[in-house]
C-alpha cells in the first residue's frame, strides 16, 4: 500500500515537472511570435443578451486567436441579466437588445456607457402554409393580426386556417422592437389563440408546427435555411440588412455592449475590435448589420 | 485521564459535531431561503404598491421595467397551475394505486424485482426529456385527435405531468400498503374474505394515509415542475376555457421572464412575488403531509 502511494506520488511530481518544462517552452515560443502585435492581457468577462451570444462567442474567439494572452468568457442569461450584472459589477461588459433606459431607473442607467456594436433586424414568420401565399402584409393588417381583429388568414389572401400568434415573454428584447416598430407601439392581443416561448429557437420550432401561425425572430435565427417557415415582408418589403441599411425597412435595432464607466484597456480593445472593419463580414454572415452601413436617414430615425 | 478524554472527544464528541452543524446549517440554509424570498416577494407589495387583491384575483398581467409601474394580476397562473397538477393527479392516481397494489398484494415477486426497478427509472428521466417527448410527441398529437390548430394545452401539460408525478405516488402508496401487518391479511383470509375482499377492505384501508401522503407529495411535484410544463402548456396568458385550451403556469412565466428583468424592476419584484407564493402553496402541501401522518400515528 505504502509503496503504491510512493510510486503515485512519483509520478505526480514528475508530471508536473514535465509539464512544467512543457508550458514553458510553449510561452517562449508564443512570445516571440506575438510580440509584433499589440499584446492584448487579462480576462474579459460579460454576459447578457442571448441574441447576442452568437455573434459575441465568434467574436472572442477571433479576438483570443489574434491576443492569445487575453481570456474571454461569454455567458448568456438574457439582457436583463447582462444589466444586472454590469451594473453590480461582476462582469465588464453586459450585453443587451435594447437601450439600458428600457430595463434600468434612469439613476442607474446613467452609470453605464453604451457601445452600439452591430444591428438586428426582426422578421415576421409564419407557417410555411401561410408563407407559400403570403408573401407581403400591409402595417395595418400586421396589426389587426398581431391585435387579434383578423382571426383567419383568408382575411389578408392565405389559406382558410386560424391565426395563431406566437410571442416572446412581454420583457424579451426581440418582442419589444417588434411591438415598437412592426405594431406602432400596440401591445399584442392575448388570449387562447396567443401563446408565447421562452426563445427564439422553440419560437421558430413551434411556428414551424403550427398550423396557421405566426411570430417574429431576429435575422440572425434565420441565416440557415428552415423550409418550415417563411419570412413576411411588410408593406412589400422584406427584412433583409440591404432594406435596412438604405431605410426601408424599420423593425431594426442595436446590440448594445455597455460597461460599468468608460472600459478598461483591454475591453477597450475587444469592444474595438467588435466595430472594426475586419468584423463587418463575420457580422453579417452571423445575421446582424454593421453600424457603419446605415445610411444617414436610416442612422437618424433611432 | 487526558487519554480517555482524548478517547471521548474522538468517539463521541466530534461526530456529534459534525452531525449537529450539518444539520443546523440545513434549518439556516431553509430559512434564509424562506426569508429571501419573502423579502424579495413583498416588494410588489410595499414598494410597487399593489394590492394583495390585485396580485391573487386580476388576470391583467402587465409588469413594467426603467422604475415604471403596470399591472401584476397573476390570476392566470395561479389558477392555470392548480388545473394543471389536478388534471395530472385525476391521470396518475388510478394508475399509480393499480401498480402499488399490483407490487404489494397481487404479485409481490415480480412486482418488487421487476416492476418498482422500472417505476424508478422514471423518476431518473430529467424533466427536459419529458418536456421534449411532450413537444414533438404528444403535443403534434393532441392536435390530430381533437381537431385543434395547436395541441398546446392543459391537457398536454396534465399528461406529462402525470407521467412524471406517477412513481411518486406509487412507491410511496407501494410502501403504505406493504406495511400492512401480516395478521391483519391471514385474518380477512380466515373470515372467507377473496384476495380483492381482503385488498380493498383491510390493505387499502389500513395505507389509506400513507396513499393520501403520497398523492399530497405527487401534487407538491406537479405544482412546481417548471420544464416540461413550460414546453407543452403554451404559455397564453388567458384562463383556459377548457381542458384542450392553452393556459399558463406560475413555474413557466418566472422561468421565461426571469432572465430578461432587472434587478428592483417592477417585473422582477412580481416573478418574487411568484415565486413566494409557489413556496407558500408547497409548504401547504407539506403542512397537509404532516397532518395526514399524525393522525396515522394516533390510530
Amino acid at each position: 500500500m505504502k509503496k503504491l502511494v510512493a510510486s503515485v506520488l512519483c509520478l505526480a511530481l514528475l508530471a508536473v515537472v514535465l509539464s512544467g518544462c512543457g508550458s514553458s517552452s510553449n510561452n517562449t515560443s508564443s512570445n516571440t511570435s506575438t510580440n509584433s502585435a499589440s499584446a492584448v492581457t487579462g480576462s474579459i468577462a460579460m454576459d447578457g443578451s442571448s441574441a447576442l451570444l452568437p455573434l459575441a462567442q465568434t467574436a472572442a474567439t477571433q479576438f483570443q486567436a489574434k491576443n492569445p494572452d487575453c481570456a474571454i468568457t461569454v455567458n448568456g442569461g438574457g439582457s436583463g441579466t447582462g444589466l444586472n450584472d454590469v451594473l453590480a459589477g461582476t462582469v465588464d461588459i453586459g450585453n443587451s437588445d435594447v437601450y439600458a433606459n428600457e430595463k434600468l431607473t434612469a439613476a442607474d442607467a446613467a452609470k453605464l456607457v453604451d457601445h452600439k456594436v452591430a444591428v438586428i433586424g426582426v422578421a415576421p414568420i409564419v407557417n410555411a402554409d401561410v408563407a407559400a401565399k403570403v408573401k407581403t402584409l400591409t402595417s395595418s393588417q400586421l396589426l389587426g393580426i398581431f391585435t387579434g381583429t383578423t382571426k383567419n388568414w383568408s382575411e389578408v389572401g392565405g389559406p382558410s386556417e386560424a391565426i395563431t400568434i406566437i410571442n416572446r415573454p412581454s420583457s424579451s428584447g426581440t418582442r419589444s422592437l417588434f411591438q415598437k416598430w412592426a405594431l406602432g407601439g400596440q401591445k399584442s392581443a392575448e388570449g387562447s389563440t396567443s401563446l408565447q416561448t421562452d426563445d427564439s429557437k422553440a419560437l421558430l420550432t413551434t411556428v414551424g408546427s403550427t398550423k396557421g401561425a405566426i411570430g417574429y425572430v431576429a435575422l440572425s435565427y434565420l441565416t440557415n435555411p428552415n423550409p418550415q417557415v417563411g419570412t413576411v415582408g411588410i408593406d412589400g418589403v422584406d427584412a433583409s440588412y440591404a432594406n435596412i441599411y438604405s431605410n426601408k425597412y424599420q423593425v431594426w435595432g442595436y446590440e448594445h455592449m455597455y460597461t460599468n464607466g468608460q472600459p478598461k484597456a483591454n475591453v477597450k480593445a475587444f469592444l474595438d475590435f467588435m466595430t472594426s472593419a475586419e468584423m463587418s463580414g463575420t457580422i453579417e454572415s452571423s445575421g446582424y448589420g454593421v453600424i457603419a452601413s446605415l445610411n444617414s436617414a436610416a442612422a437618424a430615425s433611432r | 485521564m487526558k487519554e480517555s478524554k482524548l478517547r471521548k472527544l474522538k468517539t463521541e464528541y466530534l461526530g456529534r459535531t459534525i452531525v449537529t452543524v450539518f444539520g443546523i446549517s440545513i434549518i439556516v440554509l431553509t430559512l434564509a431561503i424562506l426569508a429571501f424570498l419573502g423579502y424579495k416577494g413583498s416588494a410588489t407589495f410595499l414598494v410597487n404598491r399593489h394590492s394583495l387583491a390585485s396580485f391573487l384575483f386580476s388576470s391583467n398581467w402587465d409588469p413594467q421595467q426603467a422604475g415604471q409601474t403596470g399591472s401584476v394580476g397573476s390570476a392566470v397562473f395561479i389558477v392555470g397551475t392548480l388545473e394543471v397538477a389536478a388534471l395530472a393527479l385525476l391521470i396518475a392516481t388510478p394508475f399509480s394505486l393499480a401498480v402499488a397494489i399490483f407490487i404489494s398484494d397481487l404479485a409481490p415477486r415480480v412486482g418488487q424485482r421487476f416492476l418498482r426497478p422500472i417505476v424508478e427509472i422514471f423518476v431518473g428521466i430529467p424533466s427536459v426529456v419529458y418536456g421534449w417527448l411532450g413537444l414533438t410527441v404528444l403535443v403534434p398529437f393532441v392536435a390530430k385527435i381533437f381537431h385543434l390548430p395547436f395541441g398546446f394545452s392543459v391537457l398536454s401539460a396534465g399528461l406529462v405531468l402525470a407521467v412524471m408525478i406517477f412513481p411518486t405516488i406509487t412507491s410511496v402508496a407501494a410502501d403504505a400498503l406493504q406495511a400492512t401487518p401480516l395478521e391483519s391479511k391471514e385474518a380477512s383470509y380466515a373470515l372467507g374474505s377473496t384476495r380483492w375482499q381482503m385488498i380493498r377492505r383491510v390493505a387499502l384501508r389500513y395505507g389509506r394515509t400513507g396513499i393520501l401522503t403520497g398523492i399530497v407529495l405527487g401534487l407538491a411535484r406537479a405544482c412546481g415542475e417548471a420544464l416540461a410544463v413550460a414546453m407543452v402548456v403554451g404559455q397564453s396568458n388567458s384562463f383556459a376555457h377548457g381542458i384542450l385550451a392553452p393556459t399558463n403556469t406560475i413555474t413557466a412565466v418566472i422561468t421565461s421572464s426571469m432572465g430578461n428583468t432587472v434587478n428592483g424592476s417592477e417585473y422582477n419584484n412580481a416573478l418574487w412575488s411568484l415565486a413566494f407564493l409557489l413556496l407558500l402553496i408547497s409548504l401547504v402541501f407539506i403542512i397537509v403531509i404532516r397532518v395526514i401522518g399524525r393522525q396515522r400515528e394516533e390510530r
